[in-house]
């Protein structure tokens, strides 16, 4: 699903230039669920932006689904997202004006689907993260963990190849944590592809994979064994 | 770009933001309707004057006799001057070129007596001349002619109101009326826009005039219609040689500014012009001021709108939006709130000036203040427009906020 060749990184920091991302090899299978570790300028969030298109590479190679990401311009590099990508942030982002039902239909709108439908599909991914009833409150209505269900039905809605999840708990007390963990899960179980930055051990303990990342290289790459976030919940 | 969807979008943006829209729009009606407001009152302004100067001629001079201020070639100062019949002459054949026509104007008051019916009105001894000075407007009959003033006929054109009030609903031409004691016979009834007094006098031939008071010369004052292709120098030109003219004739010094006044309706009318002229471009450029105001104030809310959502761009770009999108939905929701609040201003402004309509031409000489729709359509369509490129550098920026940096942006 991502295949990524000795991608390489570095920001202009004024005269000095920082080199973040020093040769990145690593590939994603369909279905996957991958952590990826490391402590704050391991260049981990900065992997996750190349990933997303967010941001672009200096050197290297980035293939989503057999299709090459190189040179988009930025209607390009916005047809991709809406198309191959799903994104969770730590502080949800949701648009403060809109419901939760029209923040989920968002992407859709993007992708000029009739305003009939993608209420009907938005409804429907909240009724997955099991949020129906509050499909017509304001983000400021919600907690923090329904946001975040939000956030990730909005992902979810446009069917996209991946998801990618940046500190997704971060801003999230531990229980509420696991419950959002539990619904990644089942995402995954459905056969998603995910990818989920974080520096929380436990949280990465609940992906099928983890990355460790540090001084902008990959240090260790291992299977583990999935902990349910069921359990803890 | 002007699909259902967007305007939905769109609307929905402005619905949730209340404040935000309120505030652009009533900077752009204020603007419309302050242009509006001060176009239409500087028009109404000119309006007066050209009401004004409506009424009379505006190729004509008038001269009033006066007493002289100080001694010349032997005589003393404080003599009257009086004008006579041979100035009259005299001006006409010295002055060829510019005089179109020539009248005297000699004002006495006099009872009046049809019947039963009598009341005192001003009669005016004239040649035929004075009409088009006055621009009398006959509405049955003819005015005093060559032949009248010639063979010093008995016959007086009557104002309207001289005819309403002592004829009642019949008909006067040809009636005899009782003028100060002699007979005379109405040949004309006229009316002037100078109002109910000008409607409440009577024209008799001057000559007829001076033949009741013992066959004098004397003539009051003088009305002289010039050539209007001289235009306003000639006029000022005429006037100069004329005064000198006189002078000499009258053995009036030089110096002297009393012995008898010149009122050049040109001259005022041009002076009036001016005036009016000068305000109508001081009004424009404040009109203009305030356009250019409105718009500095569209492209301020448009930075301060785009500052404030730049976060929501962010998302929207993270999870689709393309670059064309964000920019017309931020260009198409201003141009929207700016049209409505624009048009609201236009029309708001021109309904306020036509419910003025005279009510401000006693205290502020304002008739029928107005704007023409073409100028402020024309005024409103610059505002969008402006607004609207002035709104389109912010909107562009925003389409290229990196939406990793403007998600970092709280």
């Amino acid at each position: 699903m991502i295949e990524i060749k000795d991608l390489h990184k570095s920001y202009k920091m004024g005269s000095n230039s920082l080199h973040v991302l020093k040769g990145i090899n690593f590939s994603v299978e369909e279905g996957e669920l991958v952590a990826i570790m490391g402590s704050s300028g391991s260049g981990k969030s900065t992997l996750l932006n190349i990933l997303g298109m967010l941001d672009e590479a200096d050197e290297g190679e980035y293939v989503l689904d057999g299709i090459p990401i190189k040179n988009l311009n930025e209607t390009k590099a916005a047809n991709y997202r809406n198309k191959f990508l799903g994104f969770i942030f730590q502080s949800f982002n949701l648009i403060n004006y809109k419901t939760a039902l029209e923040n989920v239909a968002l992407p859709l709108y993007y992708q000029k689907l009739p305003r009939k439908q993608r209420q009907e599909k938005a409804l429907q991914y909240l009724e997955q993260v099991g949020l129906k009833e509050w499909s017509h409150h304001l983000p400021s209505e919600l907690s923090g963990g329904q946001k975040q269900r939000v956030a990730i039905a909005r992902a979810m809605v446009a069917e996209p190849k991946v998801l990618l999840a940046d500190e997704l708990t971060g801003a999230l007390d531990s229980t509420t944590s696991y419950e959002v963990m539990e619904l990644i899960q089942k995402i995954n179980d459905q056969g998603n592809t995910i990818l989920v930055v974080t520096h929380e051990p436990d949280i990465a303990q609940m992906c099928k994979r983890i990355v460790h990342l540090k001084d902008g290289v990959i240090v260790k790459d291992e299977k583990v064994k999935q902990v349910r976030a069921k359990a803890h919940v | 770009m002007f699909s259902k969807d967007t305007w939905q979008e769109i609307f929905l943006t402005i619905r949730k933001n209340k404040l935000r829209t309120v505030l652009s729009g009533f900077t752009v009606s204020l603007g419309i309707l302050i242009f509006v407001g001060l176009v239409g009152l500087t028009n109404g302004l000119q309006n007066t004057f050209e009401y004004f100067f409506s009424q009379d001629a505006t190729n004509v001079m008038y001269i009033f006799p006066g007493r002289t201020s100080m001694p010349y070639k032997g005589y003393k100062a404080l003599r009257r001057i009086e004008l006579e019949n041979s100035d009259l002459k005299d001006i006409k054949e010295d002055f060829p070129m510019f005089v179109d026509y020539i009248s005297p104007r000699i004002f006495r008051s006099a009872l009046v007596k049809y019947k039963e019916e009598s009341n005192n009105y001003t009669t005016i001894g004239v040649d035929w001349g004075q009409q088009f000075a006055e621009k009398t407007i006959m509405m049955k009959g003819r005015y005093i002619n060559q032949e009248d003033v010639k063979n010093k006929t008995k016959n007086v054109a009557i104002g309207r109101l001289v005819e309403q009030d002592l004829f009642g609903k019949s008909n006067s031409i040809g009636e005899f009326i009782d003028v100060g004691g002699s007979m005379f016979r109405v040949v004309g009834v006229f009316q002037d826009d100078g109002g109910d007094n000008e409607e409440r006098q009577l024209y008799m031939p001057y000559t007829t005039r001076q033949l009741i008071e013992k066959n004098t010369d004397k003539i009051g004052q003088i009305v002289i219609g010039f050539k209007e292709e001289i235009g306003y120098t000639g006029a000022m030109a005429f006037q100069r040689s004329l005064e000198k003219y006189l002078k000499q004739k009258k053995f009036i010094s030089p110096e002297d500014e009393n012995g008898f006044f010149v009122r050049n309706v040109a001259d005022q009318l041009k002076q009036n012009q001016d005036f009016a002229g000068v305000l109508a471009i001081i009004a424009a450029l404040v009109a203009f001021g305030t356009i250019i105001a409105g718009i500095i104030g569209i492209s301020n809310i448009m930075v301060y709108v785009v500052k404030e959502r730049t976060k929501e761009i962010g998302i929207r770009k993270a999870i689709g939006a393309t670059p064309r999108s964000v920019i017309s939905v931020i260009l198409l929701e201003s141009i929207f709130i700016t049209t409505i609040s624009g048009f609201l201003g236009m029309f708001l402004g021109i309904a306020l000036l036509s419910t003025l309509g005279d009510k401000l031409m006693d205290d502020y000489f304002i008739l029928n203040p107005g704007i023409g729709t073409g100028l402020a359509v024309f005024a409103t369509l610059l505002l969008i427009v402006f607004g609207s490129l002035a709104g389109y550098v912010p909107a562009k920026r925003a389409a290229r906020i990196k939406p990793i940096e403007a998600l970092n942006d709280e």
